[in-house]
């Protein structure tokens, strides 16, 4: 019997997510998977896992842990880490440490994002449902119990402890700041909209909700005006689809969207750009910019790309002990720049 | 040959985009069954075919949701590709499956039954009667896992959605809305008209696939008695149900 990782306190909504279930929305199951499969990936790089290792995934707020095995590896996108004691020492995100029995851990509020993730070396030991260990909670399928954690459940880890090795980090890490415009693909009910309501909907900002979940994303703003009705016979709905149902205000689908749905879709995000829009948050902003399809497919490789090399630039990591808040906050804010640039190269307006 | 000029799909499809991992291909517009054959017998020709890329396919009432990978293909190689399978013969013959599903019709298990008769104009018997009496076709699954959308309902059960969608539809309802039924897989909200349940689990991860019922499949309710109706979820709860007894003969 190996280890577990133990939760003294859950966090919001904390659920053990990988890259998504494949093969079943014919079914009506839903893919879940991570909000942002960008951080996802890059921290299952850090501690040397396949980059579709399930991590746990927290929403506003982040888990308190107590590792019960003698050790493991772990890697926080989004949030320090904090570990416990006096003096609590703090892990900035990207950079994976071996932490031993009995520590006590906890992530942070995510500072740019809605949501933040822990990978773990190795993995956590649940059942594979239908193919994947993602949590889908509305059915109760997959992760811990179906369910997001809760104070006292035990995660059984899949390796027995950690190897002592030089810790990582990335030498790039990826800006977490919001791009000036969400790409999208206008369709596949477009139609189904006036003009102005086209203009509209690529010309206004639109505000975050606070009805914003796992599920989607509502906005507020301007509403979009139907030319044929808001009633379609149901249809297939792709992560991303942005859907206005007879109120007018839109509605991004994520990971844990109803495959089916009968409400007009005006467009879609790009797959490249959805990372970014799992990390948005309640108040937050938001701008739409129509591009092709063959040009957000494009968009797709660029991003790949981008996530391979940063997967592979790993350096060493900052001695811990060397670190204090001032050092730290320097540090955000040095490679913050160099991000900036990193990206705007790529592919940006 | 008339046979196969009658087997041959009339193939009208529009590419409509949806984002960069998928591609909508609709047939239509409305809910009917000659165009939800349509969408099931071009799913299986992409199935049988093979495309590199095609991820996963979701078919609906007058569309096919092509999910695909933008690393492996594109959406105008997928669109050619789809194209050139329309001229391969007659429609392909799909598996597909006669059910009969007990379902028990009273008391407590049927809320909306006397409503439905008293806006509908028949005497809960005849509502029973009616429902049972057809066969009907699954459109598609949705909503909830396992959850399929079928019809089409006699015309003279046709009812809008409630109101105000109840908070809570315990699993196993059997619910009718406008020209449609359905069953209730999981416990959820729902605004259909609750008549019925029936104790089959329509969903069950241990089953592959976990579906009961698939797109193109027939169901009729056989009605059964509230002993009955407790017995055979007994049986469920013990597994020691076979699921294969209600396929019909």
């Amino acid at each position: 019997m190996n280890g577990t990782l133990g939760v003294m306190a859950p966090g919001i909504h904390t659920t053990v997510q990988d890259l998504g279930r494949v093969g079943y929305q014919a079914l009506g199951v839903p893919s879940a998977g991570a909000l942002d499969p960008v951080s996802l990936r890059l921290v299952n790089a850090l501690v040397g896992n396949e980059p579709a290792t399930a991590a746990l995934e927290f929403l506003y707020q982040g888990p308190t842990l107590e590792v019960h095995a003698p050790s493991i590896r772990v890697a926080a996108a989004g949030s320090d880490i904090e570990i416990l004691g006096e003096p609590p020492r703090r892990i900035p995100p990207w950079q994976s440490i071996r932490l031993t029995q009995g520590t006590r851990f906890r992530l942070l509020a995510p500072q740019r994002s809605a949501c933040g993730y822990l990978a773990i070396q190795g993995g956590l030991a649940l059942p594979s449902v239908l193919g994947s260990q993602s949590t889908y909670t509305r059915s109760r399928i997959g992760g811990f119990e179906g369910r997001a954690l809760g104070a006292k459940d035990a995660l059984p880890l899949v390796q027995p402890a950690a190897e002592t090795r030089a810790e990582v980090r990335l030498s790039a890490p990826p800006d977490m700041a919001q791009p000036e415009r969400i790409r999208v693909v206008l369709g596949p009910q477009d139609a189904y909209f006036t003009e102005a309501a086209i203009a509209t909907f690529l010309a206004d900002s639109f505000i975050v909700s606070k009805e914003a979940d796992r599920m989607g994303l509502r906005l507020e703003g301007s509403v979009l005006t139907h030319a044929r009705g808001y009633n379609i016979a149901s249809d297939g709905i792709a992560t991303g689809a942005i859907q206005v149902p007879g109120s007018g205000h839109p509605i991004i689908m994520l990971a844990d969207h109803q495959t089916t749905g009968g409400y007009p879709k005006i467009a879609t995000v790009i797959s490249a750009d959805l990372p970014a829009v799992g990390r948005l948050r309640p108040g937050d902003t938001i701008r739409f910019r129509a591009i092709s399809t063959s040009e957000a497919e494009a968009a797709r490789r660029v991003l790949e790309a981008d996530i391979k090399r940063r997967s592979r630039n790993l350096v060493p990591a900052i001695e811990v002990g060397m670190l204090n808040e001032t050092a730290l906050y320097a540090r955000n804010l040095v490679s913050g720049i160099v991000n900036a640039t990193d990206w705007s190269s790529e592919d940006s307006p | 040959m008339a046979s196969i000029e009658q087997n041959q799909t009339k193939w009208d499809l529009r590419f409509l985009p949806s984002g960069d991992t998928a591609l909508t291909v609709e047939q239509g517009e409305g809910v009917d069954r000659g165009l939800s054959v349509a969408v099931v017998d071009l799913a299986s020709r992409i199935e049988r075919a093979a495309l590199a890329g095609v991820v996963e396919m979701v078919p609906t009432f007058r569309s096919l949701l092509v999910h695909y990978d933008p690393l492996v293909t594109s959406a105008a190689a997928l669109t050619e590709q789809i194209g050139a399978l329309l001229d391969q013969g007659p429609a392909v013959q799909t598996d597909s499956r006669q059910w009969c599903i007990p379902a028990c019709y009273e008391g407590d298990l049927a809320p909306d039954l006397e409503e439905v008769a008293a806006r509908t104009g028949h005497t809960p018997a005849q509502v029973i009667e009616l429902h049972a009496a057809s066969a009907y076709h699954v459109y598609m699954l949705g909503f909830l896992p396992g959850f399929p959308y079928m019809g089409d309902l006699p015309d003279s059960l046709h009812l809008p959605r409630l109101g105000t969608p109840r908070v809570r539809v315990p699993a196993g309802s059997v619910a009718i809305a406008m020209g449609l039924t359905a069953v209730y897989t999981f416990e959820s909200p729902g605004g259909w008209h609750l008549i019925g349940r029936t104790p089959i689990p329509f969903f069950n991860l241990r089953r592959e696939p976990p579906a009961l019922l698939r797109p193109g499949d027939t169901v009729k309710f056989a009605p059964i008695s509230r002993e009955t109706y407790d017995r055979i979820a007994m049986d469920v709860t013990n597994s020691t149900f076979e699921i294969d007894s209600v396929l019909a003969a």
